[in-house]
């Protein structure tokens, strides 16, 4: 493997600044890894490496003529393919946008692209982002690269699994109920959901629109501290895009300082129920984050029990109108039963044949959860829990300036082992989603080997809305003391893949 | 336990424009109900006067400038969909010719 491509984002920009290293070289180095080992780990749905290398030749030649460059300029990166791009095809895992090649870039597609950053490839996913283990991809699944047998998370398990096999130091998520934090959990990597709105949505399919948040997927906090803020900022294109600067992440990741920070430990989301291993190491770092000056406090959030109710009664309702636009008319697929048959059986027979099972079950939970006779009593409700979770959100910080918890219960699982218990699937959420519910930023980082299963665990941060800044800041300092405990990265006790190709 | 019957699962996913076979409605039937099940807890965990939260960071009256901005040439809209002339999306009968 060339050493390139192991080196972090930040090392690799100050080489490409100083000329030792071209954008064409690293961008090739990163197809050449793709072409040995993704034939295994299947993280991409798409790779393009004439529009990658054509983007890097072109920083190339800006450089040498002396232009300013934006400060990640010809870095390689992936896009979640739930993203639209002009150049590739957008299919968010489904059969039913197979081959749609959008007419145009979604927001963060163009910020990457004005900051000369070239785009690798479109990274898996669960159909529309429905699942938590990228087993619900219509076109397969990706691998864990600690584990080739079990998932990389979902539904962001390509862009997990890509910079956790190295081939793409960034990549780009989507965070909907945990889909950026809980593949960075079972990866080893780094991924923030940041602050609802303070990444335009324009261009993302849309899942539950008042829940989904793009973000970075790394695998060091500086890294992703970088690309937030490419991405970030204020979007005319869309309406509930925050109008307001969150300031610059990297300079909170370069801190490296928690002296006097209060780090609330929500009750709900630890001890029982989670793994040994995952608390065992959960509580080692909570102990670092004492010893460098930290006062560790316990917070409660009574209403957390009933987040996963909430969100599986909001998620489906706003999905089941969001797909609507699946309807065989202005994009994607279209199926034409036998005989003269009505636009509405066109429909139907087109929904049957492109969504896989997953996307009905959550389409009828939806349609079930706002029909007349259940919507006060579910969809209402569960909308009054956001409020209560909301509540218990602004309790916890007012007693503590960041939250943390690990971030889901269990390391990684194998493949096909939950896939027909729904219920259980959801459950690996639990401690992700209340983030979504309220509108605030979450982080995940490495948190060490799970001694009980050998497998990577981690810990998530939390912050109020528009403190995106605390999680890096927190982050970066933990990661910093894992790194000097350990004498390497996380990613650095992951097995070596074998090379193919 | 839930009301969620085969029969009910056909019916939302008529309203949802998904055709179910058979065996499909069976089984969602049997997952849904259980998953309907344990989202009910909801119904439960709110005492008294709550106001319902739709939109997780509150914001009103969002507008931009109202300045005409570069969109979507007519073939550019047209060109993802399956079947299209004269300028429009073609699309099957609306209404049943019965």
């Amino acid at each position: 493997m060339s050493e390139l491509i192991r080196k972090n984002a930040s090392e690799l920009v100050e080489l490409l600044k100083s000329r030792e290293i071209s954008s064409v070289e690293l961008t090739q180095a990163h197809l050449d890894r793709t072409a040995a080992v993704d034939g295994d780990v299947h993280s991409y749905l798409h790779v393009g490496p004439e529009a990658a290398l054509a983007a890097a030749a072109e920083v190339d030649r800006r450089r040498a003529a002396g232009e300013a460059l934006h400060a990640l300029a010809g870095l390689p990166i992936a896009v979640k393919d739930n993203l639209t791009t002009t150049d590739a095809p957008t299919t968010s895992g489904s059969k039913i946008l197979e081959g749609w090649v959008p007419q145009y870039d979604a927001t963060v597609v163009k910020k990457l692209r004005a900051a000369g950053m070239p785009i690798l490839g479109k990274t898996n996913l669960d159909e529309f982002a429905m699942g938590s283990s990228t087993e619900f991809s219509a076109f397969g699944p990706s691998r864990n690269p600690w584990d080739l047998e079990r998932i990389p998370g979902g539904s962001g398990g390509g862009s997990s699994s890509v910079v956790a096999s190295f081939q793409a130091p960034l990549a780009i998520g989507s965070d909907t109920g945990g889909s950026i934090r809980y593949p960075a959990f079972v990866t080893g990597t780094v991924g923030t959901k940041p602050t609802y709105g303070a990444v335009s949505r324009y261009g993302l399919i849309a899942l539950a629109s008042s829940l989904d948040q793009i973000g970075p997927v790394a695998r060091n906090v500086l890294d992703a501290a970088l690309l937030q803020d490419v991405i970030a900022g204020h979007d005319p294109h869309d309406s509930t895009s925050l109008p307001e600067s969150l300031g610059s992440m990297a300079d909170a990741a370069k801190k490296l300082d928690v002296k006097g920070l209060r780090v609330g430990v929500i009750k709900q989301l630890s001890g029982e129920g989670f793994q040994p291993g995952v608390s065992a190491r959960f509580n080692e770092s909570l102990e670092l984050l004492k010893n460098a000056g930290a006062e560790i406090v316990e917070v409660d959030c009574p209403s957390f029990e009933y987040a996963i109710a909430a969100y599986y009664l909001i998620l489906p309702a706003e999905a089941s109108s969001n797909l609507a636009k699946f309807d065989s008319v202005r994009f994607g697929l279209r199926v034409t039963p036998e005989g003269t048959p009505t636009i509405e059986r066109v429909m139907a027979a087109t929904r049957e044949a492109g969504f896989g099972p997953e996307v009905k079950r959550r389409i009828i939970l939806g349609t079930y959860a706002l029909s007349s006779g259940s919507y006060d009593a579910f969809y209402g409700s569960a909308q009054k829990v956001r409020t209560l979770i909301q509540r218990d959100f602004d309790a916890a910080f007012a007693k503590a300036d960041v939250l943390v918890s690990p971030t889901a219960p269990n390391t990684a699982f194998k493949l096909g082992e939950k896939l027909d218990d729904p219920l259980a699937m959801y459950l690996n959420d639990i401690a992700t989603i209340p983030a979504n519910l309220a509108g605030i930023p979450g982080m995940s980082i490495p948190n060490g080997v799970a001694e009980d299963t050998n497998l990577p665990s981690g810990i998530q941060i939390l912050a109020p809305a528009r403190g995106d800044a605390r999680l890096y800041q927190v982050g970066a300092a933990l990661e910093h003391m894992h790194e000097e405990i350990w004498g390497k990265r996380m990613i650095d006790f992951a097995p070596e893949l074998e090379v193919r190709g | 336990m839930s009301e969620i019957t085969p029969d009910l699962v056909r019916h939302l996913a008529n309203l949802a424009r998904i055709d179910v076979n058979d065996q499909e409605v069976e089984l969602f039937a049997e997952q849904i109900s259980l998953i309907v099940d344990s989202m009910a807890t909801v119904k439960a965990a709110v005492q008294g006067d709550v106001p319902a939260t739709s939109h997780p960071i509150p914001m009103s009256n969002v507008f931009r400038e109202d300045v005409v901005e570069p969109s979507l040439t007519q073939a550019e809209a047209l060109s993802g969909s399956a079947d299209s002339g004269d300028g429009r999306f073609r699309v099957h009968a609306i209404l049943d010719g019965e």
